[in-house]
Order: C-alpha cells, then sequence, then structure tokens
C-alpha cells in the first residue's frame, strides 16, 4: 500500500448541525489504529444540503464522496470501501454541476485541509504568500500587485483594497492598525464563517501581507459572537503562527513585527460597519462616525487604520503567489476575480459557492443550486441583505457584477443570496428587513431611527389588510428622506428592499392594500386556514398543536376551525402529515 | 452568596489590564461565568475601570449579547434571520412560546428554561434552525421542538428525586 488512504469529514458548523461529529466517531471508531488509514476532520465543501460529508482519497489521488451520511452508513462506508476497497456506489454523489461553473481562490482549502493544523495549512503552500512578500517584494510592489489584481472590498462597497492600502501606508500617523471585519452581519449569509471555520490561516496571512504593505505592527479580528467555532478555530491558528514565529517579532528573519489580538462583537448587526467597529473595538457603544476622515487617516484610537473583510484577506495570499493578472483574468472588466456566496431558501443545493463574477444570477440558481427545491415556481432573489434589494426572475440574466447589480436595483453586498418561490410574499420580505433595520439601527440618526419606524408602522399595517390610500408614495417619500439624511450606511440602505419590492413587485402590495389579500397566502391577518373533511382522518395531530384551542373535533373524524379563534399561526398547517389543511 | 459573586468578578477583573479597549471583554468573561450581568458586578467593574456605571451599563444594554437577567438551565435561541425567517422560523418560535408559557427573552419561573431570538447563526442552509445549549439544531419543525422538550424534561425529572410530574414545560404534544 505505501501511502495513505485519507477519510475526510467536514467538521464546520453546518456539518455538526447535520450529525457529522457522530459520523467522526462512528469512522474514528472503526479506523482507529488501521495502518495506511488517515482519519481526518475539515471545513466546509460548501454543500450544505448534503452535509454530512465524508470524502474518501485513494492513495492514487481518487477522490469519492459520501453525502448525507449517517453513522451506520459511516461504518459500512469505512468497513466496504476504506479496509475493503470497494467503494458504496449507490450513496456515492457526483458533483458535477455543482463544481463545474465554480472557480475556488478564496474557498481554495476549504473542505481539503485541516482548520486545526498549521502543518495541513503549510502543505497546501500556506504562508509562502507572505515569504515571498518579505523576500522579494517590497511594501510598494504588494500593493502594484493588488493594484494589478484589480481586488475590491468583499465585505459590501466594493472599495478598491490597493488604494485603501496605498491610502493608510502614506498617512502620516503612527502607529498604523490593520482590522479584519468578521462580524457578518447580514442575516442569511455564512461566508465569512465558513471561511473561518476551514481555512483561518488563509486569513492570517492576508493580513499579515497587508500589515507589511501598509506598515502596520498590529492588528485586529473583530469576529462575530454568534460564531463560537469559528473563535476557536481563530484561536487556534492564532496560537499556532505565534509559535511558528508566523507572528510576532521578527518574521521570517525579516525584521519585520506583526501579531494580532482578537475581539469577539457582541450581536450588534452595525458594528460591522468600520467606524461604529472601532468603537466597539476602543470599548464604547458601536456607534457609527461622520467620515471623513476615513479610517486611512484617522481610524482606531485616531490612527491611520485599514479595514477589511475576511473574504478580501483571504484572496490577498493567492494574488501575491499567482499574480494579479492571474486573478484578473476572471470577472468582468470592472469586478475582477470571483466571489463566495452564500446561498440560501427554497433552493434545492444550498450551500457556499465560489463563481467568476460576471455569472449570471439564473446561472447560479439553476445550474449550480440545482433550481427550486419545492419544484414551485423560482420567483426571486435577495441580494445583499438588509441593505440589498429583490430581484425578480425576470431579472435573472443579470451578470452579477457590482455595477450591474446595482443598476438592477439591488448591491453586490457580502455575498448573502436568498432564493425564494412564489410562496414569498414580498411585501412580508420587505417588512421582514425593516423589523430587522429598526431593531439593529443605533439611534444617532433621527431619520434612522424613526424613520424606519414609521415604514415598518405603515408595513405592518399594510400587511394587515389594513393599509390606507397613499400608503406606497408615503412609503417612498419616507425612503428618500432616510437615505439622504442617515450618517452611516445601515440607515442609507435600510429602505432599499422596500423600494425594490414596490419597483418589481408593486402589484402584491396593491393587492394587500386595495383587496385585503396576500397572493403568497403568508400575511397572517389577510388568510383563512381550513380542514378538507375528505382529507382529514381525524388524526387529532392539528389539534393538539393548536395555540388557542381553535380547533375541535371527534378522533377519527373529519377536525374543524373555529374561525373566531384562529390566530393564523400555520402549526396545523405544518404539523398535518396528510395535507388535509388549506390555506386560502 | 454576594461574597461569591464579588470573588468571581475579581478573578476575572485581575487576568484583564483596566484599558477602556478591555471593558466589552471583561464584560463577555463575566456574562460567560455567570450567565448575565447581575447590577453588583456592573459596579464593581465601573469601579475597577474607572468610569461611572451608568458608562457600563449603557455599553451592556447597547449589544444584544449581554442579558441582565439570568438565563434558564438550557437556553433555546430561535434564529429569525432571513433564510429561517422563509423557512419558517416564526411557526418555531410560536411552538416554543406555546410550550414553555413564555415569550421570546423570557425564562419559564422554575429557570429551567430560556428563550431567545437570535438573528442568523450563519446555517442558512439548514433552515430553520434553534441553536440549543450552543449546539445547532437545523431543520427543526414543531414536532422536533417537542421532542427536544420531552427529552429535556425527561432529563429533568430523572434529575429531581422523588420523580414530579412535568408540567407547562415540555411534556407530552397531546397533552397540553
Ligand atoms: C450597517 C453596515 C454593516 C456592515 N457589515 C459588514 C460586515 O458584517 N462585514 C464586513 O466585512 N463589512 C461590513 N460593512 C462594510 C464595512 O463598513 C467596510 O466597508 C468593510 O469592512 C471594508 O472592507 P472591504 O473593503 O474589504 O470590503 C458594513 C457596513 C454597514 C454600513
Ligand atoms: S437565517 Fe437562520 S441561520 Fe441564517
Amino acid at each position: 500500500m505505501g501511502a495513505p488512504k485519507i477519510v475526510r469529514v467536514g467538521l464546520a458548523t453546518c456539518g455538526i448541525a447535520a450529525g457529522a461529529d457522530k459520523v467522526f466517531q462512528a469512522l474514528a471508531q472503526e479506523l482507529t489504529g488501521q495502518q495506511d488509514v488517515w482519519l481526518k476532520q475539515t471545513g466546509c465543501l460548501g454543500m450544505c444540503h448534503n452535509e454530512p460529508l465524508v470524502e474518501v482519497l485513494t492513495p492514487a489521488g481518487e477522490s469519492y464522496l459520501y453525502t448525507k451520511v449517517t453513522p451506520e452508513k459511516a461504518t459500512d462506508i469505512a468497513r466496504r470501501h476504506v479496509l475493503g476497497g470497494e467503494p458504496v456506489r449507490d450513496w456515492l454523489f457526483d458533483d458535477g454541476h455543482y463544481l463545474a461553473k465554480q472557480k475556488r481562490v478564496v474557498l481554495r482549502n476549504s473542505g481539503r485541509i485541516d482548520p486545526e493544523s498549521i502543518d495541513d495549512y503549510l502543505e497546501a503552500g500556506g504562508y509562502q504568500a507572505i515569504a515571498k512578500a518579505l523576500r522579494e517584494m517590497t511594501p510598494e510592489q504588494v500593493i502594484g500587485e493588488l493594484e494589478k489584481s484589480g481586488l475590491r472590498g468583499r465585505g459590501g462597497a466594493g472599495f478598491p483594497t490597493y488604494l485603501k492600502w496605498r491610502l493608510t501606508r502614506q498617512s502620516p500617523g503612527r502607529p498604523k492598525y490593520i482590522i479584519c471585519n468578521a462580524d457578518e452581519g447580514d442575516p442569511g449569509a455564512f461566508m465569512d464563517r465558513s471561511v473561518l471555520e476551514s481555512d483561518p490561516h488563509s486569513v492570517l496571512e492576508g493580513m499579515l501581507i497587508a500589515a507589511y504593505a501598509i506598515g502596520a505592527r498590529e492588528g485586529y479580528i473583530y469576529v462575530r459572537a454568534e460564531y463560537p467555532l469559528a473563535v476557536k478555530r481563530l484561536k487556534l491558528a492564532l496560537a499556532a503562527a505565534r509559535e511558528r514565529g508566523f507572528l510576532g517579532e521578527n518574521i521570517l528573519g525579516s525584521g519585520f513585527d506583526f501579531d494580532l489580538k482578537l475581539r469577539e462583537g457582541a450581536g450588534a448587526f452595525v458594528c460591522g460597519e468600520e467606524t461604529a467597529l472601532m468603537m466597539s473595538i476602543e470599548g464604547k457603544r458601536g456607534m457609527p462616525r461622520f467620515r471623513p476622515p476615513f479610517p486611512a487617516e484617522s481610524g482606531l484610537w485616531g490612527k491611520p487604520t485599514s479595514i477589511n473583510n475576511v473574504e478580501t484577506y483571504a484572496n490577498v495570499p493567492w494574488i501575491i503567489l499567482n499574480g494579479g493578472e492571474a486573478f484578473a483574468q476572471y470577472g468582468t472588466e470592472r469586478s475582477k476575480g470571483t466571489k463566495v456566496f452564500a446561498l440560501a431558501g427554497t433552493i434545492t443545493r444550498g450551500g457556499l459557492i465560489e463563481v467568476p463574477m460576471g455569472i449570471t444570477i439564473r446561472e447560479i440558481v439553476f445550474e449550480i443550486g440545482g433550481g427550486i427545491r419545492s419544484g414551485r415556481e423560482f420567483k426571486a432573489v435577495q441580494i445583499g441583505g438588509p441593505s440589498g434589494g429583490c430581484l425578480p426572475a425576470s431579472l435573472a440574466d443579470t451578470p452579477v457584477d457590482y455595477e450591474s447589480l446595482t443598476q438592477a436595483g439591488a448591491i453586490m453586498g457580502s455575498g448573502g443570496l436568498l432564493v425564494m418561490d412564489d410562496s414569498a410574499c414580498m411585501v412580508d420580505v420587505a417588512k421582514f428587513f425593516l423589523d430587522f433595520t429598526v431593531k439593529e439601527s443605533c439611534g444617532k440618526c433621527t431619520f434612522c431611527r424613526l424613520g424606519t419606524k414609521q415604514m415598518q408602522a405603515i408595513l405592518q399595517r399594510i400587511t394587515n389588510g389594513e393599509g390606507r390610500e397613499g400608503d406606497l408614495e408615503l412609503l417612498e417619500e419616507l425612503a428618500n428622506s432616510i437615505s439622504r439624511a442617515s450618517l452611516c450606511g445601515l440607515g442609507q440602505t435600510a429602505p432599499n428592499p422596500v423600494l425594490t419590492t414596490l419597483r418589481f413587485f408593486r402589484d402584491e402590495y396593491e393587492a394587500h392594500l386595495y383587496e385585503k389579500r396576500c397572493p403568497a397566502k403568508k400575511c397572517r391577518a389577510l388568510i383563512r386556514y381550513q380542514v378538507n373533511p375528505d382529507r382529514c382522518n381525524g388524526c387529532g395531530l392539528c389539534n393538539s398543536y393548536c395555540p388557542t384551542n381553535a380547533i375541535s373535533g371527534e378522533k377519527k373524524r373529519p377536525f374543524s376551525i373555529d374561525q373566531n379563534l384562529c390566530t393564523h399561526c400555520g402549526l396545523c398547517f405544518n404539523v398535518c402529515r396528510h395535507e388535509a389543511i388549506s390555506v386560502n | 452568596m454576594e461574597e461569591q459573586l464579588h470573588a468571581a468578578v475579581a478573578a476575572i477583573l485581575r487576568q484583564y489590564d483596566h484599558r477602556r479597549g478591555n471593558l466589552l471583554p471583561v464584560l463577555q468573561a463575566v456574562q460567560a461565568r455567570l450567565g448575565y450581568l447581575p447590577p453588583e458586578a456592573m459596579e464593581q467593574i465601573a469601579s475597577a475601570f474607572g468610569v461611572p456605571p451608568v458608562d457600563v451599563y449603557s455599553v451592556a444594554t447597547f449589544y444584544a449579547q449581554f442579558r441582565l437577567k439570568p438565563p434558564g438551565r438550557h437556553q433555546f435561541k430561535v434564529c429569525l434571520g432571513t433564510a429561517c425567517h422563509l423557512m419558517g422560523g416564526h411557526t418555531v418560535l410560536d411552538c416554543f412560546e406555546r410550550r414553555l408559557g413564555i415569550k421570546e427573552g423570557e425564562t419559564t419561573p422554575d429557570r429551567e428554561f430560556g428563550l431567545e431570538r437570535v438573528a442568523c447563526v450563519g446555517c442558512c442552509a439548514l433552515a430553520p434552525v434553534v441553536v440549543v445549549d450552543g449546539r445547532v439544531e437545523g431543520r427543526v419543525s414543531p414536532t422536533r421542538v417537542d421532542g427536544l422538550l420531552l427529552s429535556f424534561s425527561l432529563e429533568k425529572s430523572r434529575r429531581e428525586t422523588p420523580a414530579t410530574p412535568t408540567n407547562g414545560g415540555g411534556g407530552s404534544p397531546y397533552g397540553a
């Protein structure tokens, strides 16, 4: 035999939630102590819909991927394939479609290496980019390479990375700081979590290169508190990097000193905004401040600071090793490289994907995502979270790049891409985001604090069937004022979900407003649940779940719903196993 | 009791220097130790940092992570992020509220269960998601909620001898 067989199990949060830790234990029971077999944990392969994932690699380099593995299946795979040499064909996954259109730069190591092992990262070419930068390049050359690459910030705004670095480098103040923004607040996005859980060293290396280019000796990683596994793996990575001399003094004998501190966020969306984030690191309430001065001039503790997103940093080592031109060959004229998206919603293959910029929404949804899960009709995508917009199916051929998306009315955002079928109510979606911004507004600007509340109240009454003549115009007027009179991106973009749905789905607003009807049958006040007596077998399950005891009947006879008591929560609809509850 | 609390906070305070930048990490460490931030702890931290208590309080109330009341022995965080909202997160929250007889943000009177909401834990492809004592559960259905509560209430009655019948918190879906 010689070279070992490698068995990899994806142990990121998604995998663990699907039971991958138990699968790992089952494999360990069979394989521990076996010669020539190496069982290891990895991060996320991106196929969240198919977790838990087990990959068997033969010494000859062939890869066999098993999906939706249970502990029982794992035992079988260990015995029949790993030890017995016969792949279990029935359970193998054909990943042709899912991966064919993808290009992995940021996710180059995700799902391949053990994120808790620095040796794995080194073996995959890790820390060679910083070595190259320190030995062969001046800081200006590093920045020049980034300029050639065309890399723009992946945190949402798309500011050219090289320019941010150059401005910070040229800024006179001392010391200088760099920050990694890992606050990932868009509720429906998980790119940064996955990168940190699957390949934390790539982010550290990107930060090292940035620090060298800018002339910073100290940096911070500000990571969201809701990501405990990412925090744990970052801590391990920092300790390992320090031990091997990639962090600390005189790194790789070059005379360059740099170290990093980890800060956990505390659950405030606005702290993803760069100036608020710095306030938070300073130990204050995370409230944004006016820019200019920009952080490059006056950031953390008033010192020049460069702040970048997780994904932005993860691109950097690849660019330094492969050259800016290699990166710029992907993408479009003004949006270079690849972008990671978190695909979720009613899509068949939800998960994490990385695609060249310029790919269309249709290609993402249908060719990579496998289309709509429910077999229903594709209705819209929401891109960019609370700052973004909903694009209708008719705009599915829009290329995914900064300019095209903005022109269509959405934004690139940080990479949340939520797919909706015709069961989604667009007024409800808009209200969802407004509820979110109302909760998360820091309260500093009047329009953001109170204007969003007014918009929320209007949307509430529209979805309650109590909308008034002129409400839609009032929404638009408020939206414009809020955008103009807010200090930070949160308020400036808060009306976007409402504006885009008003633009593309105005008929749905009108149905709620004038006909008191929710076409998607989502808004509780406008729907009725009824028992279909032909389908109901009288099992009584719905009755046991009904919070208001609105359902009554005798066992084995059709039940009925008292409309006066029903609160339209939909629990009965969800628990019924016979599709005997209908909604109108 | 009060002395214990004082000692616990003092031990944490000793691990940090008291520059303002360390205020959040100290609050986080205290909450990790005590489960919440009692007023006495905030006052103690304020005097160590040399700032008025209101400064500490204003920071603690700004961030959603900090609890000013003790949590339950078991803490449920129902995700109401975008994906979970679309996939029925509210139904899951309704289910918990109904079975536990409390609203989100509250704790059952016996302090057995606490209920919170969270805006996305980053497992959107598995929506709707609930975090149960730190562990992420994906694709949670109303029946799964009952299953979870049932296993916890069994655990509770095993813990408490002589066995007491369960009420309110959990129990059979057919009982309540
Ligand atoms: C309300 C709000 C929330 C934000 N949240 C994030 C976030 O979670 N992660 C992030 O990287 N950038 C976020 N940003 C953008 C940052 O302010 C900043 O532009 C970004 O971190 C810069 O990094 P980049 O140039 O690499 O994109 C947010 C901005 C606003 C206005
Ligand atoms: S929206 Fe619930 S995990 Fe992301």
